[in-house]
């Protein structure tokens, strides 16, 4: 054991201070955690030194969860009630359920999201998510030897809304603290471009396992700026699997397979894809319906002809994003490949072909997105070294829009804003005394409502009654970092304030949310429960300790009123912390926060003029 | 929120250097950006992001000429209603027709469109020109107003030779 642990030099943070956060790559195959230690970032091994995770959950009678490599195995032998893929479900409805995953599983539509019946009851996707993610956060925490203060989750750039919320709901049902959700290709871009301090105009082209992500990015003096992004959310690795496995099926002029066979199909056919990255044939074994296999010799050529469309497919998004970023295929400095489909030759040559330029492959592809995201957690832990200082800017992938007369589209915030954004529009009532009204708002490119992807109803109720026309209701549409939409109205005239309620289109309600966390911890061990006991009680002394120093600071931006909640509500949650429930100190540390709430935005204002004050005297 | 000139310490003027605007953006969202504060009370969040907001918006609006001319009006005092307010003159009214038929007949034809698309971008610049010379010179509100209106044709014309484009792409 070291009796000194030495600081890295520029390193800011004492080794103690050091707050623990990772980065988590949650793939459609395979899913990886990666933190930043000593300054290098490195993506955290199991006990038997594996770096992967295959996002394959297992559930057993009784609820127990298996996930992992030994889920995997029991992929044929037990098929409906081993969950592969499931990020292709993740913030889908009924209506847009890949074909794929329905004839594997056995779904059920519920309200929302659909549910995956299995032997331990039906799970949503979400909680199907949040079980990989379970496991990632435990390997961290045991790695690391402490509690995480956060992680950054990587999403697709092409994720709509219902899907980042999902994601983000995922995490939550894991017990992280989400510090941001991140876009897989710029997560990549963080990757190289600190690695190798470049300069210029970068595109990240990222063929995962089930999404395809192009983005554009202008890297200048730390500041990493997506000019435009595309892709399919519905394109991936997963689907050569399936071409094939379809083809080999025929060649082999079999029956029909049953479930399990067709699952030991599916693996066949992504070990073959595999194998033929480096071989230039290769003998499928091909399994037949109640056992035994037939041999089907499958060249690269046949491969590469039966997929050629899928390689097609990934380059109309890619035009799409070079033409909106206003650009052409000369000014692209360098091209990234991300995602291990991206290891299939002919893709590489595709994109070889498209830029007339060999592809940076320098990172582990399957890595790459997993580095990122950590080096980006860590900064926004607040483990920001004095040299360290980048900026990331990142764009909404999908234009918002509004409903309006006739089933069309009214464009609010175009693709490629650059994000948070936010967008005011009024709104009038039609008929007299009306207080309520309904607003829907959508995601996509088309002009009638019923070709985009429906994101939610936002229903305003509390607008005060006046005659028809005369309300003026302001409703803003605010998308924050994590590129999460959320609405707020006001009545003009009055300045009332109306209740906006959210009746997600896809996804699961906040309650239901909630009543997952709770049932979660009601089956919890007396261990679970005594670390959130422990969490709760770290969180009081910390909240505790802040809001006197800001006292301390700036206590001439409050009221005496305002002064004395807060003084109130310190002694509450000192009170509280004592004890032994960590609801009751979880409910004083809201109540504090509350009652800060208004200083904290005072202060934090008071700060950012100051800043911008202090630059302008620098500049001068 | 402060107005997007002081927000980037710019003088209030039509003529704008792309890179000061722009370096001056980058070192607004370097204290601002919610990516600084994520350690942070959900309340002091809050406020990075309406600020990181708010610079996007006077970075956006800045960025391009006629919303930058719009902007500078609607701080003259001068709203322009584009829907409402299509007085222009009459020989502009006679070149509109005459483009919207031109790009009719180029339907389906790339190169007609791109260098239709280059008759515009050139036609678009010399129009810039004079409503640099309208609004920081000559204080020519209605001028200034005409002339973003011209432009806004302009604009929404090549969007739609852009979008023809595009669909000859894929």
């Amino acid at each position: 054991m070291a009796l000194l642990q030495l600081s890295e030099p520029g390193e800011s943070t004492a080794p103690h201070q050091h707050r623990l956060a990772v980065g988590i790559d949650l793939g459609t195959t395979n899913s990886l955690v990666a933190t930043v230690r000593h300054s290098i970032p490195e993506c955290l091994p199991d006990e038997a030194g594996r770096r992967l995770l295959p996002s394959v959950v297992r559930y057993l009678k009784g609820g127990l969860t298996v996930v992992g490599v030994d889920a995997l195995a029991a992929e044929s032998t037990d098929p409906r009630n081993t969950i592969a893929s499931v990020k292709r479900l993740m913030g889908r409805g009924p209506a847009d359920t890949d074909p794929g995953m329905r004839a594997r599983y056995d779904l059920t539509d519920a309200a929302g999201m659909v549910r995956i019946n299995t032997v331990a009851g039906p799970r949503s996707p979400v909680e199907i998510s949040s079980e990989i993610l379970k496991v990632l956060r435990a390997r961290a925490e045991e790695t690391l030897g402490g509690d995480l203060v956060g992680a950054v989750i990587t999403v697709p750039a092409y994720f709509d809304d219902a899907q980042r919320q999902a994601t983000k709901d995922a995490a939550r049902l894991a017990g992280l603290n989400v510090l941001r959700l991140l876009n897989e290709p710029t997560a990549a871009a963080i990757a190289y471009g600190l690695d190798e301090a470049a300069e210029g105009i970068y595109a990240v082209f990222d063929l995962g396992g089930g999404t395809f992500d192009f983005s554009v990015l202008r890297l200048s003096r730390g500041v990493f700026e997506v000019m435009a992004t595309s892709g399919d959310s519905a394109l991936g690795g997963d689907d050569f699997d399936e071409v094939l496995a379809q083809w080999l099926h025929k060649q082999a002029a079999g029956a029909d397979l049953d479930c399990g066979a067709n699952r030991a199909l599916l693996s066949e056919a992504r070990r073959v894809k595999e194998a033929l990255t480096t071989e230039a044939s290769v003998i499928a074994r091909v399994p037949q319906l109640g056992g035994g296999v037939r041999t089907v010799d499958v060249t690269v050529e046949t491969f590469q002809s039966l997929t050629r469309t899928l390689v097609e497919r990934c380059l109309q998004p890619v035009k799409k994003a070079l033409r909106d970023a206003a650009l052409k295929v000369a000014d692209i400095q360098a091209v990234v490949l991300v995602g291990g489909a991206t290891r299939m030759p002919h893709v590489r040559a595709a994109v070889k072909a498209y830029f007339g330029r060999e592809p940076f492959i320098d990172i582990d592809p399957d890595k790459v997105v997993a580095i990122g995201a950590a080096v980006q957690a860590n900064v926004l832990a607040g483990n920001r070294r004095a040299d360290e200082d980048w900026l990331l800017l990142d764009v909404i992938p999908l234009s918002l829009g509004l409903e309006t007369m006739g089933g069309l589209v009214e464009k609010i915030v175009p693709r490629n804003a650059t994000i948070p954004v936010a967008k005011a529009q009024e709104f009038t009532t039609f008929k007299d005394g009306q207080t309520a009204m309904s607003i829907h708002v959508v995601q996509g490119e088309r002009e009638l409502v019923s070709d985009c992807r429906s994101l939610a109803r936002f229903e305003l109720r509390d607008i005060p009654p006046m005659v028809a026309g005369a309300a003026r209701i302001r409703v803003t549409f605010q998308i924050d970092a994590d590129g999460l939409l959320s609405v707020s109205a006001r009545e003009q005239g009055t300045g009332v304030e109306s209740t906006v309620t959210v009746k997600p289109s896809y996804g699961l309600s906040d309650d239901e949310v909630a009543n997952m966390l709770k049932a979660g911890f009601e089956h919890a061990t007396d261990d679970m429960k005594a670390r959130a006991l422990r969490e709760q009680k770290v969180d009081a002394e910390r909240l505790i300790e802040a809001t006197r120093q800001a006292l301390a600071e700036d206590a001439d931006l409050l009221s005496l009123a305002e002064a004395q909640r807060i003084d109130a509500a310190i002694a509450a949650l000192a009170t509280a912390r004592e004890g032994t429930e960590h609801l009751v100190i979880k409910a004083s540390i809201e109540a504090l926060s509350a009652a800060t709430a208004d200083f904290a935005a005072r202060r934090m204002d008071k700060a950012i003029r100051t800043a911008l004050t202090g630059s302008r005297v620098d500049s001068l | 929120m402060q107005d997007y000139f002081s927000l980037f310490q710019l003088p209030e003027k039509f003529a704008l250097q792309t890179a000061s605007l722009e370096s001056a953006y980058r070192g607004v969202q370097a204290q601002v950006h919610p990516d600084r504060f994520a350690h942070r009370s959900e309340a002091e969040r809050r406020v990075a992001m309406q600020w990181a907001t708010h610079a996007n918006e006077a970075y956006r609006a800045l960025r391009n000429p006629v919303e930058r001319a719009r902007y500078l009006l609607k701080r003259r005092g001068v709203e322009i209603d584009a829907e409402r307010n299509t007085a222009m003159s009459h020989a502009f009214l006679m070149q509109q027709m005459a483009w919207r038929e031109a790009v009719e007949e180029s339907a389906g034809k790339a190169d007609l469109l791109s260098r239709l698309e280059q008759d515009l971008q050139r036609d678009e610049g010399v129009m810039l020109d004079d409503l640099q010379h309208a609004l920081d010179d000559s204080n020519d509100l209605a001028g200034s107003a005409e002339l973003v209106r011209r432009l806004m044709f302009m604009e929404k014309l090549r969007s739609e030779i852009d979008d023809a484009l595009a669909l000859l792409d894929n």
